[in-house]
């Protein structure tokens, strides 16, 4: 009988090329682990090239999974564990490695030609270079093939099996069942059952020879974690925000319109949506960016709800779109899943670079409103409040994710219909007084008068408009009260959200602000700290244009105010020229989110 | 003429049939096109043909771009939207999409349409969504003072091409028919009468239909189609197409169009060819209209007007409605169905 150890936390990370399956393998790792009712916290890491030439290093494709039996809000700093497919996988990843952590290596793939195309001059599984760690030498693709040797399958169908080898390995490991997976097996390749039997096949294979050989000597158990009782099921940001829009739409009555142009790291939501016929969701794929956001400006004239989703890129190309809904007062929710910029940049890597063009990339004094979503779940209640105050006040909002959430994780104690707040809209029908831009004197909101509704016929447009009547006034005095009242309606949203909450003490020495996907490892890194006894207080602000109210108050309180962002120090700007307070930023642009030990050694430096 | 009458599609009926003037269709803006702009001509047509729609004017809705034709929504007492440059198709795609009910018309120029805006006016036509397209064509942009336009003639001296133009330019509907446009006309903005009927035909048309329309820019390109709209030339220069009938032509009906082997020629009907030798006009004949669609480029040919081509299939916002209800019969979407389908556990 083999040991089983009790562990809090684990982290593993399996990389192999773009084409070894090492995403769906993390997926399913995932599926089990949340439903053994771990917490936990993903980061997919792949390549921009669908299929780069196998065995390079550019087309390493990684996906890690932090669970534990207590709360997780970060994929994890360092793995635990590293499962390499190939010589390339390992060169990539090894960095990420804790010192004394696990390496599983497919011994198969180290031959003179991967070796030399991960630029190593020796095998690094037998130079003794790995003593470091507990190196597990697996000729794991021999091993797929002889599970299948008496199947029809042609070599090449067999290896593509070998993850599931890993994966089953994995789960011996980790002490997770096989079942969830068998099942989706069964559902995945239901149309070719020799699929299901090979892939069952090598999946036990896997964990069998965990239990019988001799190698391995121990396994680990992280218990369920303490979470919230409720209804539980997995989530990704993306999804996240598809499921959250069709919440908007169900409990609004409008019906959803989604404009978008295919780009990653945005395209899924797309994808999603597009299945959602049944709940009549009106999906046009665009022939570009533009198209995209002004047909949703179309459709929401029509009174649709409207969204066009996006990423940094993509957003630069609406830009002039934008500025059209912001003057003919539109509902729009535009969502854009950041990337790594500028230009083409780095598609499939995350960053928090478009804060300042989401602000203010646009021609002329044309304010939005900009909300961010923190983690993969948090996107459904962004989305959502998105769309209550686009449609409240008649005005576009803009909603910041990432790659690193919209891709990643975790479980999520989801709501019922019943459980989201009202999202009340009130089409103009009456004529008696209607003026296409006479504005409600709580939000400043304008009519919204769709088309089809007797005696309402106006004409809008991107020309500057008459206050109250709306006509095309080229007068002086008139347009400099029409900037000033955008801008003032903008403000106003300000009255309609709630204060913002803050993370521990109301005052100190030290404040954490973080925004977007940075939550979690701000979250983290505090926790770590109050740990050691250094108590920091933490502030996530997930409205940008407008603050919240007492954001301000809030600031002033601390003498050091550290901002961690995915950028050069974009919020960190905005708040220092908004409320007048030294800004310490901390910065990292490298496609990857924060660890926590980097804003935890900031921390530290500030506090000495 | 029976063969015309089967390509018209019934007017879609409404319960309440108004009654209207060509007076209803006037917004109370004042009108800003220069004194003598082809675009008057066009406003006006379309406010005394909209009455015979029998569309209810809260039913419909204008888009525009940029330019001097674009200010047109702004003149129809109609619903209205002007846009952005180039962007008015797609502007109106997605009205169309979310309200099929709503007839949607877009009013674009040759800048707008074929220069900024090229790539959402060919995309619009190929899918077929059901927007009524105006393009004014007067050859030159008007709103920017008179710089040369995508359908400026090679060599065209103006503003920004002191020495002539060397940009070959677009032929509109040669442009419309190969994105595939299920309706494609041309007529001129000084004959009224044929306008209107281009107008109603459109209207009564299911898909997109796009129409170019010859238009005087009197300050900045007079008499670009003179030779086509003026009386003493008109004749001579242009050809009527009319469906099932033989292409003649001329101040004395003495000329028409005969086709050698691909080549269309212009025949005299003096004895030797007969009005039975003559090329019969037919609006489902797509390689008929590609061929009608070059006279612009073929030394003395007529220029035709009239509809090109006029065949119907499934339209885009249709063919969007049909999934959509095709899924809601199998079954109607539910959040708490769909949030809990798929793997949920509970934790206590």
């Amino acid at each position: 009988m083999k040991e089983l150890l009790q562990k809090e936390d684990i982290t593993i990370r399996f990389a192999g090329d773009s084409g070894d399956g090492m995403q769906l393998t993390g997926m399913q790792f995932t599926s089990t682990t949340a439903l053994l009712g771990n917490d936990l916290s993903t980061l997919p890491d792949y390549p921009a090239e669908i299929r780069a030439p196998a065995g390079t290093l550019f087309g390493v494709s990684g996906f890690q999974i932090h669970f534990g039996s207590t709360e997780i809000y970060t994929p994890g700093d360092v793995c635990d564990v590293l499962v390499a497919m190939n010589p390339a996988a390992l060169k990539v990843n090894l960095n990420g490695l804790i010192d004394g952590g696990t390496i599983i290596a497919n011994s198969d793939s180290f031959d003179d030609k991967n070796l030399s195309l991960a630029s190593y001059n020796s095998n690094p599984l037998e130079d003794g270079s790995l003593s470091k760690y507990k190196l597990h030498v697996i000729n794991i693709s021999k091993l797929t093939s002889l599970t299948l040797s008496d199947t029809q399958l042609t070599s090449k169908e067999i290896d593509r099996c070998k993850n599931f080898f890993a994966l089953g390995l994995m789960y011996w490991m980790y002490n997770r069942p096989l079942e969830p997976t068998i099942e989706w097996m069964q559902e995945k390749f239901k149309k070719t059952p020799k699929y299901v039997d090979a892939n069952i096949k090598v999946l036990k294979a896997g964990f069998n020879y965990g239990d019988i050989t001799e190698i391995f000597t121990v396994r680990y158990d992280v218990q369920p974690a303490k979470l919230e009782p409720g209804n539980y099921r997995s989530v990704t940001g993306n999804e996240a925000v598809a499921l959250g829009l069709i919440a908007a739409s169900e409990k609004s009555k409008l019906g959803l319109f989604l404009g978008s142009y295919p780009i990653t790291p945005a395209s899924d939501i797309l994808h999603e949506l597009s299945y959602y016929k049944n709940f009549r969701v009106k999906t046009f794929q665009a022939e570009d960016e533009i198209a995209a956001i002004t047909s949703s400006i179309g459709a929401s004239f029509a009174g649709a709800l409207a969204i066009t989703t996006t990423s940094g890129p993509g957003l630069a190309l609406k830009g002039e779109a934008l500025g059209l809904a912001v003057m003919t007062e539109l509902p729009l929710v535009i969502i854009n899943v950041q990337r790594g910029g500028p230009s083409t940049g780095l598609p499939t890597k995350t960053e928090q670079s478009d804060l300042l063009q989401s602000l203010y990339g646009r021609h002329g004094e044309s304010p939005v409103c900009v909300i961010a979503a923190k983690t993969p779940s948090d996107c459904f209640y962004t989305v959502y409040e998105a769309c209550r105050i686009a449609t409240k006040f008649m005005v576009p909002v803009i909603l910041l994710s990432d790659g690193y959430i919209a891709n990643g994780s975790e479980p999520w104690n989801f709501p019922l219909i019943e459980d989201l707040s009202d999202i009340n809209i009130n089409f103009r029908t009456e004529k008696d007084g209607f003026f296409p831009y006479l504005r409600d004197e709580k939000t400043l909101a304008r009519p919204w008068a769709i088309p089809g509704t007797p005696n309402l016929e106006h004409r809008i447009g991107g020309l500057e408009k008459q206050q109250v009547t709306g006509n095309v006034s080229y007068d002086a005095q008139n347009h400099d009260y029409m900037v000033r009242l955008r801008q003032n309606k903008i403000e106003k949203i300000a009255e309609d959200i709630p204060l913002a909450e803050i993370d521990g003490k109301e005052s100190g020495k030290l404040l954490l602000v973080s925004w977007g996907g940075t939550y979690g490892a701000a979250k983290t890194a505090v926790n770590n700290k109050r740990k050691e006894n250094k108590y920091i207080s933490h502030l996530h602000l997930k409205y940008i244009n407008p603050f919240q109210k007492n954001v301000g108050e809030i600031l002033k309180k601390f003498d050091k105010i550290l901002v961690p962002e995915l950028n050069l120090g974009q919020l960190s700007k905005v708040l220092k020229h908004t409320f007048f307070v030294n800004t310490i930023s901390l910065t990292k642009v490298e496609g990857q989110p924060f660890k926590s030990i980097e804003i935890e050694n900031k921390i530290d430096e500030l506090l000495k | 003429m029976s063969l015309i009458q089967e390509t018209l599609e019934p007017i879609q009926t409404s319960f309440e049939q108004p009654t209207y003037s060509s007076k209803d269709f006037q917004s109370n803006q004042d009108v800003r096109w220069c004194p003598g702009c082809g675009d008057y001509s066009i406003l006006a047509q379309t406010q005394r043909i909209f009455p015979d729609f029998g569309v209810p004017k809260h039913n419909v809705v204008f888009v525009s771009g940029i330019g001097c034709s674009s200010r047109f929504p702004y003149y129809m007492n109609t619903y209205g939207f002007h846009s952005i440059h180039g962007r008015a198709p797609s502007i109106a795609t997605g009205i169309k999409i979310a309200r099929p009910e709503l007839s949607v018309w877009v009013v674009t120029g040759d800048g707008d349409g074929m220069s900024i805006g090229g790539n959402h006016l060919i995309h619009t036509l190929r899918r077929n969504v059901n927007l009524k397209i105006l393009l004014f064509n007067n050859q030159i942009y008007g709103l920017t003072k008179g710089q040369y336009s995508p359908t400026s003639e090679y060599g065209k001296v103006t503003k920004s091409t002191p020495l002539g133009s060397v940009d070959h330019p677009f032929n509109p509907l040669l442009l419309a028919l190969g994105a595939e446009a299920s309706f494609v006309a041309r007529t001129l903005d000084r004959d009224t009468k044929h306008m209107q009927m281009i107008l109603k035909r459109a209207h009564n048309f299911c898909g997109t239909t796009f129409i170019e329309i010859y238009q005087n820019c009197n300050v900045f390109n007079n008499g670009a189609f003179f030779q086509f709209t003026e009386k003493e030339s008109k004749d001579d220069n242009v050809l009527l197409l009319e469906h099932g009938k033989p292409m003649v032509f001329g101040k004395e009906k003495n000329k028409g169009i005969k086709l050698d082997g691909f080549t269309p020629k212009v025949v005299s009907l003096d004895g030797t060819n007969s009005v039975n030798d003559l090329l019969v006009h037919n609006e489902k004949d797509s390689v008929l209209a590609f061929i009608l669609a070059n006279f612009n480029a073929m030394e003395g040919m007529p220029r035709p007007i009239g509809i090109f081509r006029a065949i119907e299939r499934p339209t885009y916002e249709k063919d969007i409605e049909r999934q959509i209800e095709n899924a809601v019969v199998k079954e109607k979407g539910s959040f708490n169905n769909l949030i809990q389908s798929g793997q949920t556990w509970i934790i206590k």
